[in-house]
């Protein structure tokens, strides 16, 4: 009972405080020792995590091969367009990719090409901007009837493709319809380059958003015809480039994951790499490019941060350094009294 | 019973005959007469009443409107129409409106509700405000409108009836201390003459009763029974406001007599020492011209709020710059070959389904029309950006002033203990002005002072008695000494001095000998018997005690020996309790006849002594004295006359001026005290030449006409005169508790204050005095019509004749500026209307605002409001006007913010104010402390929502530019919709309602110089809003070209994730939360752990959203689902990024502050390091904290403070003085210079 009632009072005490506005504070008082601590801890902190994501920036090795031109024969450069509408033409074509190590950081690097993975993606400039962006593209599906297929009906969100010959088309809308279906294969030294594409997409999509039962059905059957096809026997939650696909990406430029070679390359290694040039970027004049990049704890290659957080760093002591000069020389005594107003002459009551 | 005989023994004083002079019964002239007649019936003068047969006022034309009277704003119908239309007259509500309504016919980018539930919201809140505080007026209305009055109905039986039903023409009778219940025709009184005391500080504040009179034909109906047959018919003029004015005649027994406004009892004013009157309704409810003189109370908006406005226009237009920009870059795109988009393009369109081509119409994209796309996507961005426009700003800042004013509600330092109120916020829209006020327009009676006159000292025959000490010297004396060693002098030690001066122990303990003052007791034996002017101090006290108009009570309550006095005055009733204690004690008055029960110094006992009171000359305040003729039990006659002391010494006789020296001394003692003072005079007059004075005067009182009061005049003037000087009284106004302090401390905050009263010059002087508002040394200028410029009643004349005055009071003011000596101004009611006036007030205006202190007296409510809102034009300052009474209604409402003081009786004035204190002296707390807080919190936290929104609402802009204004947005709904409603929203209202920039007790109360920061408006000013809005532009540009440039185009994770628009809009939005948050907790200079909680609480609940969000099914978050989980959490860029884009988007505002402080430093901040520097001593202690704080009152020029500093420079020039002779005396006596020359050693 005792400690109820002096819980009680305790609370009332600071709900009194409360009211009357003296609760206990901390009033901090930012001083000039406060400031130098300040940046010169920002600096010391900031320039070796700077120093340090520059180098695992430095460490990943990325190629990057624009293939949409080259891809086109000679005589049909003209008119892209009707050369990659026309479907009787094949579209196969091969390139080759070298990497080219950047030989000053290779030393820094504890195992320049041992990393496992390297990925592939389409970088498609421009024309994606509207694509990935544009309200109703990307509003254009229903990831209801990902998760149910057919048993779910509200597709409406999926205008304009919805459904044709009046069955609903699985998966619906515009970004499933524009699905991306360049294909890649890898030849090393005349051998094939094993390319893992599985678990390019992330597991919570496969296992919660796409459905395990759910088949693609009537899907690219309509007149006409936009992107990749699926392979009706697969349900989706394995259609992993969908996956991918469906993930729309905020940006007009972008990179999608196309699988992972999990074997070292050499640096004279050469890979040849054999694509069918599919998908339709010449109408609203867009790149592809296959990029090959292994991956560092940072992920892929971007010096931005490490230059940032070094930029950030060396302003910081600069900062620090000024600071503690001009301390030293137009020092304002803590407190100082005549700063106050009425201690001015300027001040006129 | 014992009202009943108290009545009796009234009755039989014939008051006329003891105002002799007074105007009473006076016939109107002819022509008065005529006038009258003229205007009745004309229009504009039709009205007709009948009396005592209400029910031909039922129908028409004879239909006035019943007594009842509504002050709401709204009724139950038009509450919704013209309370949507209020709210939407505001911008920021228009905007969110059309928003809404666009959201209707999906043109907005977002969900409905995200658009409409908080303007339901906002504008709800409001509306609700707006509907409680209708409520609370028309509960008071209920209240009055169903006090009751006995009302006639038929045969002489008067029943109670209530105020809302009464009708014009009912007869009422009313009682004393009542109220009347509406415009009244006075047709009898309980005096025998008719007479009846009226009470109208309600309507214009004027402390001293009114005498009305009713007809001599009406005089007969003063019983009950009277009535059943009473019938008259009253033709009058229309109601208008006039209080002063009335014009009508009544026809009652078939006679026609002329009305005038001395019969008219008005609404609002209170009958008082009168038994009860009977009256008939002439005006009633709303024509009643009380009623027709309120206005309905403004809504007031504060200086803050009204720039915020502005700070919408700019945020406005910049939302329509990067809409329309938005827009016309949209309209420069080509989209036909966007073949992913499906669009009916003119070679597609054939290949198409038709039930595909017939359902996607979409108005955003479409080719063929391409303007008026770009019109619907212009409209879209409005909305899209909306977030520029913050909403939530209105919503947060109704909940902090609602917290604030709750606060200063609880603030226990605001509570009066004896009339167990406490501070009410009316109103929460003012919370930050009351930080901003810059002048003070007070109200003296029931403000400064309690309308209580204490008799504190006197005079007699050359001495003074009642202590000679002043405040201020004891003060100075006091800081003398703490010059030398830290010395706290508080005002209440020195109350142990002047407390012995309560009225009702004066003659045990007060007069007692001290320094060389004069013993005066009535228990230990009158010493002052053995004084040498014996007789001149007896008749001193039987001046006091015969020369007023009072009539004692007698009351059982009270101990038989001691009197209660009802006057005309306060002051009389304070004399006449004095001289009771003194032994001289006013027993009985008969229509001729004074008793007084006197102490008899030669028998050493208590006799009866009967006076006869021969003549009476009454106060005027142009005669500013009072006589008596009375005749002692031998047949001596004395002229008895007590007067102000100008007068009093000019009509002194040769040989009565034995005293004046003395006296005036002690006059000018009294006066700086701020003591009313009375001189006292008396002379012996001739049997033979009173009687031939007598008929003078007498036939001067039988003339009828114009003429009449001068010769009344002249006659009292000749008798007038020869007299025998005997001394002085001094009265105290009673300030209220705490009042000279609170003026103090104000005046060091650097507010002005200036005195409007509706009373005498000389009491407003007083007053000025009491209050330090007025101090010796001080300039003062009077500004008054000269009697010439009066009488002839040429407003031109008087124009030319004030513009004069000011102008070389002007000139002064030019001249002597750089001294240190201020100046006061005096102005009373005539002078001002001439002073407002249109071609004169720029020059008046400019003085008063030169003037230290403006003590404006005589003035009319009318005019209160008036000055009110000139100064608050003129100068463009927050102006304070507080006041208690009915006729400060005006000016409570036409000020920025009105305060009412709730203490006394009367609640007009708290209903009308935005602020209502039981006492004056919570004015200090409630500005400089209070007033300062809300002021830096709520413009710290408009500047800090402002910046936050722009932040924010950029980033999405920034978006559209880098995908071609899509029209698509970076985060997810919900995100946006939890920003301002959860993420975001604590710490600002913490903000709002908790931060302090320094402590209460130490900063405020010790440097109220501080509070100038709200009146220059630092924190509030255009750099500062324009500083903040660039904050939030870099802040923004930070936050995204970082998250951008480091998470594009490349993987963010070492499996070859690449960030799709979900994890890019995470991390933004991470960014974004954790740098606003921080900001706030860079802002705030006080945390208490609601603060950290708030703060940290914020950013966590951020991470708690996104896993609970991302842990929803898929089918509702969406493509937010896991996104913390599997996307973004796993990655340790995500978190780097973080770090380094909060670093660096706080960097220019941290620099900014870190120069601020160092080198440019504010008040506050000064203050708030000396806090830390001393926190280790006991602060008051330190003598340099109590050096500085000396110093910063040294620039206040009014005050008590000041006019100890005053005193001590004249103390120590003094010092210097002596010192200076006594070294000139030594050296120059013989003895210093034989010491010197003569060789000792």
């Amino acid at each position: 009972m005792d400690t109820d009632r002096e819980r009680h009072r305790a609370r009332e005490t600071a709900f009194y405080l409360f009211t009357q506005q003296s609760l206990p504070a901390c009033k901090p008082v930012l001083t000039p020792g406060w400031v130098i601590a300040i940046f010169l801890f920002m600096g010391v902190i900031f320039i070796p995590v700077g120093l340090i994501s520059l180098r695992a920036s430095h460490c990943v090795v990325e190629i990057v091969d624009r293939y949409d031109i080259d891809c086109v024969p000679e005589p049909s450069r003209m008119d892209k367009v009707s050369y990659i509408q026309d479907d009787s033409i094949p579209k196969n074509c091969s390139h080759f990719m070298k990497p080219v190590p950047p030989i000053t950081w290779k030393v820094s690097c504890i195992s320049p090409y041992a990393e496992p993975y390297t990925f592939s993606s389409a970088v498609i400039t421009r024309h994606y901007t509207a694509v990935k962006t544009a309200t109703e593209y990307v509003k254009s599906r229903s990831d209801k009837q990902l998760l149910d297929g057919q048993k779910y009906h509200d597709t409406s969100s999926c205008q304009p493709v919805e459904s044709n010959n009046n069955r609903p088309i699985v998966p619906c809308g515009l970004i499933a319809w524009s699905l991306f279906n360049d294909t890649f294969e890898f030849i090393r030294e005349g051998a094939e380059l094993k390319v893992n594409r599985k678990n390019i997409a992330w597991k919570s999509d496969r296992g919660h958003k796409f459905g395990k039962n759910v088949y693609p059905f009537n899907f690219q059957n309509g007149t006409l015809i936009g992107g990749g096809k699926l392979n009706p026997e697969i349900p989706l939650s394995d259609q992993e480039d969908l996956i991918v696909w469906m993930r729309t990406s905020a940006l007009p430029s972008f990179r999608k994951l196309y699988g992972r070679i999990e074997e070292d390359l050499d640096v004279d290694d050469v890979v040849v790499v054999n694509l069918m040039n599919n998908y339709n970027t010449y109408s609203f004049g867009g790149k592809k490019k296959l990029v090959l990049s292994t991956s560092s704890w940072l992920g892929g290659k971007n010096d931005f941060l490490g230059h940032a957080c070094v930029f950030v760093g060396c302003s910081s002591l600069t900062l620090a350094i000024i600071f503690m000069l001009l301390h030293v020389k137009y020092r304002r005594p803590y407190g100082d009294m005549s700063y106050l107003p009425w201690n001015r002459k300027s001040f006129s009551g | 019973m014992v009202a009943a005989s108290s009545r009796k023994r009234k009755g039989k004083i014939r008051w006329s005959k003891l105002y002799s002079f007074a105007a009473c019964f006076r016939p109107l002239t002819s022509k008065e007469r005529l006038a009258a007649r003229e205007l009745i019936c004309q229009p504009g003068f039709s009205r007709v009443v009948f009396c005592n047969e209400p029910h031909l006022h039922k129908r028409k034309p004879y239909k006035y409107p019943y007594n009842y009277i509504s002050t709401t704003k709204y009724n139950v119908l038009t509450f919704l129409p013209r309370a949507l239309f209020e709210q939407f007259r505001r911008v920021a509500n228009f905007y969110f409106l059309l928003a809404a309504i666009f959201s209707l016919f999906s043109l907005a980018p977002f969900s409905r509700a995200s658009l409409i539930a908080p303007l339901v919201f906002v504008v709800g809140i409001s509306m609700l405000k707006e509907a409680v505080e209708d409520w609370h007026r028309f509960l008071q209305d209920l209240d009055v409108n169903n006090r009751t009055v006995k009302t006639h109905i038929s045969n002489g039986v008067f029943v109670d009836k209530l105020w809302k039903e009464l009708r014009v023409g009912d007869v009422v009778k009313v009682n004393k201390g009542e109220y009347f219940p509406s415009d009244l025709l006075l047709l009898s009184s309980g005096n025998e003459d008719g007479v009846c005391y009226v009470e109208t500080m309600n309507l214009d504040g004027e402390t001293n009763l009114k005498i009305k009179r009713c007809l001599e034909a009406s005089l007969c109906l003063n019983e009950d029974e009277e009535f059943s047959k009473f019938k008259a018919t009253v033709h009058c003029e229309d109601p208008n406001s006039n209080l002063y004015t009335f014009v009508g005649n009544i026809e009652f027994e078939k006679e026609s007599y002329p009305l005038s406004p001395s019969q008219l009892l008005l609404r609002d004013s209170k009958l008082r020492n009168t038994d009860y009157i009977y009256g008939v309704v002439i005006f009633s409810g709303h024509d009643t011209k009380a009623v027709r003189n309120s206005t309905r109370s403004p809504s007031k908006r504060s200086r803050i709020e009204r720039k915020m406005d502005h700070i919408i226009y700019i945020l406005f237009s910049m939302l329509v710059l990067v809409s329309s920009f938005g827009s016309l870059l949209y309209l420069r795109q080509d989209m036909v070959d966007w073949w992913y988009l499906q669009l009916p393009d003119d070679n597609k369109v054939n290949d198409l389904d038709d039930s595909n081509s017939e359902k996607y119409d979409d108005r955003f994209f479409n080719p063929s029309k391409p303007v008026q796309s770009a019109g619907l996507q212009f409209i879209r961005a409005l909305i899209l950006y909306g977030y520029l426009i913050p909403i939530s700003l209105y919503v947060s800042i109704e909940v902090v002033k609602v917290l604030q004013t709750m606060l200063i509600n609880k603030d226990i330092e605001l509570y009066d203990d004896v009339t167990c109120k406490s501070v009410q916020a009316r109103t929460s829209n003012l919370n930050e002005e009351l930080g901003q006020v810059e002048m003070i327009l007070s109200d003296k009676t029931g403000t400064l002072t309690c309308n209580q006159m204490e008799f504190r000292k006197c005079s007699i025959a050359g001495v003074s008695y009642g202590g000679d000490i002043t405040e201020v010297d004891l003060a100075a004396s006091m800081r003398m000494n703490a010059d030398f060693e830290p010395f706290e002098f508080s005002i209440d030690e020195t109350d142990g001095a002047t407390r012995s001066f309560e009225p009702f122990e004066f003659s045990v303990s007060s007069f007692s000998a001290q320094n060389g003052n004069a013993r005066l007791t009535k228990t230990e034996g009158p010493n002052w018997i053995h004084g040498s002017n014996l007789f001149d101090i007896t008749m001193f006290f039987r001046v006091m005690a015969l020369c007023h108009t009072g009539i004692p009570l007698e009351d059982d309550n009270h101990k038989m020996d001691k009197l209660s006095y009802e006057a005309e005055s306060p002051e009389e009733v304070s004399f006449l309790i004095a001289s009771q204690e003194f032994g001289f004690q006013f027993c009985r008055r008969t229509q001729s006849l004074m008793v007084l029960r006197e102490f008899d110094p030669s028998s050493m006992k208590e006799v009866e002594r009967e006076y006869k009171l021969l003549n009476l000359l009454e106060f005027s305040s142009s005669r500013k004295r009072m006589s008596v003729i009375v005749s002692n039990e031998d047949g001596q006659i004395f002229l008895l006359c007590k007067g102000a002391d100008s007068i009093i010494f000019d009509r002194l006789a040769d040989n009565g001026r034995a005293y004046e020296q003395a006296t005036t001394m002690h006059l000018s003692s009294y006066a700086e005290d701020g003591l009313r003072t009375l001189a006292f005079a008396y002379r012996t007059i001739e049997a033979a030449e009173y009687e031939s004075w007598n008929t003078i005067f007498t036939q001067a009182k039988a003339t009828i006409g114009p003429e009449r009061e001068e010769l009344l005049e002249q006659a009292s003037e000749t008798i007038e005169k020869d007299l025998i000087l005997l001394g002085v009284v001094a009265v105290e106004d009673k300030l209220q508790k705490g009042v000279p302090e609170c003026i103090d401390k104000l005046a060091q905050a650097g507010l002005k204050i200036w005195l409007l009263t509706g009373d005498k010059r000389e009491t407003a002087i007083n007053i000025g005095f009491a209050c330090s508002l007025l101090r010796q040394d001080m300039k003062q200028f009077h500004l008054s019509l000269s009697r010439d410029a009066e009488s002839n009643n040429q407003v031109k004349d008087m124009k030319e004749d004030i513009l004069q005055q000011i102008e070389s009071s002007y000139k002064m003011v030019c001249e002597e500026r750089n001294k240190e000596a201020p100046f006061g101004l005096v102005i009373d009611g005539k002078a001002l209307e001439i002073a407002l006036r249109g071609d004169v007030k720029d020059e008046f205006l400019q003085l008063a605002v030169n003037c230290a202190s403006v003590i404006c007296c005589r003035v009319s409510p009318k005019q209160k409001a008036l000055i009110t809102r000139l100064v608050k034009q003129y100068t463009g300052k927050t102006t304070l006007a507080i006041g208690d009474g009915a006729n400060d209604v005006g000016m409570i409402q036409e000020a920025d913010i009105g305060v009412g003081i709730s203490g006394m009786e009367g609640m007009q004035a708290v209903m009308a104010s935005d602020f209502s204190l039981p006492q004056f002296r919570f004015l200090e707390r409630l500005l400089i402390v209070h007033g300062h807080w809300c002021y830096q919190r709520i413009s710290k936290m408009v500047l800090y929502f402002v910046y936050k929104n722009v932040a924010f609402g950029l980033t999405l802009f920034y978006y559209e530019l880098y995908t071609s204004f899509s029209g698509e947005v970076l985060y997810d709904d919900w995100y946006m919709t939890m920003f301002n409603v959860m993420l975001t929203s604590l710490p600002v209202i913490a903000l709002g309602v908790l931060e302090q920039d320094v402590s209460s007790d130490i900063c405020l109360q010790q440097f109220p110089a501080l509070y100038q920061q709200g009146p220059r408006n630092v924190h509030f000013s255009w750099s500062r809003i324009i500083g903040w809005i660039l904050n939030g532009v870099v802040s923004s540009l930070v936050i995204f070209l970082a998250n951008i440039y480091i998470l594009s185009p490349t993987a963010m994770r070492e499996n070859g994730f690449v960030a799709d628009i979900d994890s890019l809009g995470a991390t933004t939005y991470t960014c974004i939360i954790w740098t606003v948050n921080c900001q706030i907790a860079l802002i705030t200079s006080h945390f208490t752990w609601i603060q950290h909680l708030s703060i940290w609480g914020s950013i966590l609940l951020w991470y708690i959203f996104l896993l609970v969000y991302g842990a929803l099914p898929p089918n509702f978050s969406g493509n937010a689902f896991q996104v913390l989980v599997e996307g973004i959490g796993p990655a340790p860029l995500y978190w780097m990024i973080t770090v380094l884009v909060v670093v660096v988007s706080l960097l220019p505002y941290f620099i900014h502050i870190v120069i601020q402080r160092s080198y440019f430093p504010m008040d506050d901040h000064i203050i708030q390091e000396m806090e830390q520097c001393y926190k280790k001593y006991d602060v008051r202690d330190n003598e340099m904290w109590v050096r500085e704080q000396r110093n910063s009152q040294r620039s206040t020029r009014i005050g008590f403070s000041a006019r100890v500093d005053a005193k001590i420079l004249s103390f120590n020039q003094q010092l210097q003085q002596k010192k200076l002779s006594i070294y000139r005396s030594v050296t120059n006596s013989p003895i210093y210079r034989s010491i010197t020359t003569s060789p000792f050693s």
